[in-house]
């Protein structure tokens, strides 16, 4: 099923994300869907799924649309279940021999959508089996709203309901693990990726999860310049440090078999990561070396659990 | 010939659901409209239908699933009860703006809290301004009639509203009547196929459902929805006229008991309707006082001009509520045929009661007393209590209780 990347013949692929939206200069969420829909075979028809947010409110604003495909919005917590709607019309309509080509179901939501709200129609949309791949565009707060924290939060981060303060570090408690759980629920595919260099890993992963036949689930860092606070122009550079400092680790759960995608030679101290970024600057005031300590054993922790998962 | 059965409430709308075979059906189980979606499983089961059954979590993944089929061109019909509808409201204005023909099974019950299984119109009421259509049933034989008549309703082009089929809770739903079905061939066409104009898996034109609209756009989708909700008052007669001619059976926005030479009349929604016809008889032959009903069976659209037409003349009307909408005044069936009455300058004496909550039983000899009510008021022009209840344990505020 997976092909050799051919990174210049992907990129020329026909957008089906068209241009003229009104998603922010250097934001991920957007990144994410082209990226995404580009590993859809040009043959094949799709029908996009989204979660209320930033890509529902400024792809599809009456009466325009960006979608080349057909698509549906219904509302924040419910991604999952409608296009499992969608995909199970499709296969009695195919049966019935109303329709005859092939459409693959994407539905996208951003982690206050999918980790939070969206997550028991998630779960159940991904228990039930549905051939649809779900994807989360995690950038780690309710940006739309304006940046309140949610579940994919990480631990420490300043955010408009869990602001730094005289006696406050931020976001207490630590991010909730998607990827995982998805994975817990043995579903044929899961993979976990955001934009590396020529974006192999984001395109290989979202190709096996639309061609894998079930559910499938991605969960794809995509940065915010806005609620992170960092220089648009540096999208690439913050994703990098999310990766090699094993923040974001890349891996992938295919029927039930963990491989991790990426191990970087050399593991980069996650204040690399942290520094860039606004949202984390209250940690690098004097006193505060505790926290980034502390940020640290829990980036080791999950990093070593994953490998092990790994068999590494 | 029609086939002459002894089913439940809940087997007749299953029956018709198995005539219809529609594409989707997304459900939840909750008492009492369980048994639903459990006949279609095992028509399902047996292969004598070809609908697929999506086990949703929850019925707001109930509704949203069914919003997703349904936009995708699928026909959809999903069942719920009480709770479940209260967990789909955010959805029902969704389907009803998204102009999707869903059609809900549902079956009446109260809303929690206490939580309380029976029959109570307090769950489709409080969605009575979600965009849908809501036609109610006095009988198993009407729930399964106003069942087979809710696809050509929500599909005709002119209307494109989701509907849902009411019936009381337990009252039809679990009582078993005798019934007539329609057979399954004449069912079918009467039917029809679905043929959606526009629908996501449009191989020639990909669609997009659901926008963003700003201020400069939604309130032309409200009108939208409002003069969908006015033509389907016609589509609703005109299905109802095909289907006397395929049945004999005559239904329209409500059914009039009694009512040509009545002076004293009862306005109610639902089964209880039947035992207020045996009330009414009962006062005829014995008193030979003027008693007539009028049986609310479309509430969405609201016939305001037609009913204020079939309550002119009267001396004195009693508009029943099963549900409260805490307005401290009205409930919702009284508030609008207040209105209606208003409108169309009528000077009847009123009295809005609320009685069956939370499935009270409701007695002949209570709506007897209803009648005496209501000849009293036109005596004396004195409404003693216009919000009263009929049952009430400890009686209404002046320690009565009819």
């Amino acid at each position: 099923m997976e092909t050799a990347y051919n990174f210049k013949e992907v990129m020329s692929r026909p957008e089906r994300l068209a241009p003229g939206h009104r998603m922010c200069a250097g934001c991920g969420g957007t990144v994410t869907v082209r990226s995404v829909l580009r590993a859809l075979r040009p043959e094949d028809k799709a029908v996009v799924g989204n979660a209320t947010g930033c890509l529902e409110v400024s792809t599809f604003m009456y009466p325009y649309t960006a979608y080349e495909d057909s698509y549906i919005h219904n509302a924040f917590e419910n991604a999952g279940a409608t296009l499992s709607g969608v995909e199970t019309a499709y296969r009695v309509l195919k049966k019935k021999g109303k329709i005859t080509e092939n459409y693959k179901f994407i539905t996208f939501g951003g982690d206050g959508g999918t980790y939070d709200i969206g997550f028991q129609s998630l779960s159940g949309a991904m228990e039930r089996g549905h051939d649809m791949v779900y994807v989360c565009y995690d950038n780690g707060a309710y940006m739309n709203t304006g940046t309140q924290r949610s579940s994919a939060t990480p631990q420490f981060a300043d955010t408009t309901t869990t602001p730094a303060g005289k006696v406050s570090n931020g976001k207490v408690q630590i991010r909730k693990d998607l990827a995982a759980i998805m994975a817990e629920h043995h579903i044929p595919y899961v993979g976990q990726t955001t934009f590396t260099a020529n974006f192999r890993d984001l395109h290989t992963k979202a190709e096996k999860a639309i061609y894998t036949p079930g559910a499938a689930f991605l969960n794809v860092m995509s940065p915010c310049p806005r609620g992170w606070g960092y220089d648009p122009s540096e999208l690439m550079t913050i994703c990098r440090l999310a990766v090699d400092t094993c923040y974001w680790p890349l891996y992938e759960v295919a029927d039930g078999k963990w491989i991790l995608s990426y191990e970087p030679r050399k593991k980069l101290p996650v204040e690399d990561f942290l520094r860039p970024q606004k949202r984390f600057q209250h940690l690098f005031k004097p006193g505060n070396e505790d926290l980034i300590g502390l940020f640290q054993a829990e980036v080791d922790r999950r990093w070593e659990e994953l490998k092990k998962k790994c068999d590494m | 010939m029609a086939v002459r059965e002894r089913l439940s409430g809940n087997e007749a709308v299953a029956y018709a659901i198995k005539q219809i075979n529609p594409d989707v059906m997304p459900a939840f189980p909750i008492t009492p409209s369980t048994e639903i979606p459990q006949y279609v499983a095992n028509y399902i089961a047996n292969g004598e239908i070809g609908t697929e059954f999506i086990h949703v979590e929850s019925e707001h993944s109930a509704m949203s699933a069914a919003i997703g089929a349904s936009a995708a061109g699928a026909r959809t019909v999903t069942a719920t009860s009480s709770c479940g509808m209260a967990l789909m409201w955010e959805e029902l204005y969704v389907a009803a703006s998204d102009r999707l023909p869903v059609v809900l099974a549902l079956v009446n019950r109260a809303l929690t809290g206490p939580i309380n299984i029976n029959a109570d119109h307090s769950d489709s009421m409080g969605a009575r301004d979600s965009g849908w259509i809501q036609i109610y049933a006095e009988s198993n034989q009407e729930v399964y009639d106003n069942f087979l008549q809710a696809y050509p309703i929500a599909e005709n082009a002119a209307v494109r509203l989701p509907v849902m089929i009411c019936q009381d809770g337990f009252i039809t739903s679990h009582g078993v009547e005798n019934i007539l079905l329609v057979e399954d061939e004449k069912a079918k066409e009467f039917v029809g196929e679905y043929c959606p104009e526009h629908y996501l898996l449009n191989e020639k034109e990909p669609m997009a459902v659901g926008p963003y609209a700003v201020s400069n756009y939604y309130m032309e989708t409200k009108r939208a929805q409002r003069e969908a909700m006015k033509n389907a008052k016609q589509v609703i007669l005109e299905t109802a006229e095909k289907f006397e001619r395929m049945t004999g059976r005559k239904y329209g926005f409500f059914e009039e008991y009694r009512m040509e030479d009545a002076q004293y009349a009862v306005v109610v929604i639902g089964s209880a309707a039947g035992t207020c016809k045996a009330a009414v008889d009962k006062i005829r032959e014995t008193t030979g006082k003027k008693a007539g009903l009028v049986k609310i069976r479309v509430f969405r659209p609201f016939p305001e001009e037609e009913l204020a037409a079939a309550l002119k003349g009267m001396k004195a009307i009693a508009v029943l509520d099963r549900s409260e909408m805490f307005s401290a005044t009205s409930g919702p069936l009284g508030a609008e045929v207040r209105a209606a009455l208003y409108g169309a300058k009528l000077e009847a004496e009123v009295v809005n009661y609320f009685y069956g909550l939370g499935g009270r039983d409701i007695t002949v000899e209570d709506f007897e007393r209803v009648y005496e009510n209501l000849e009293e008021m036109a005596k004396t022009h004195v409404v003693k209590d216009m919000y009263a209840y009929i049952g009430l344990r400890e009686g209404d505020r002046h320690g009565n209780s009819l």
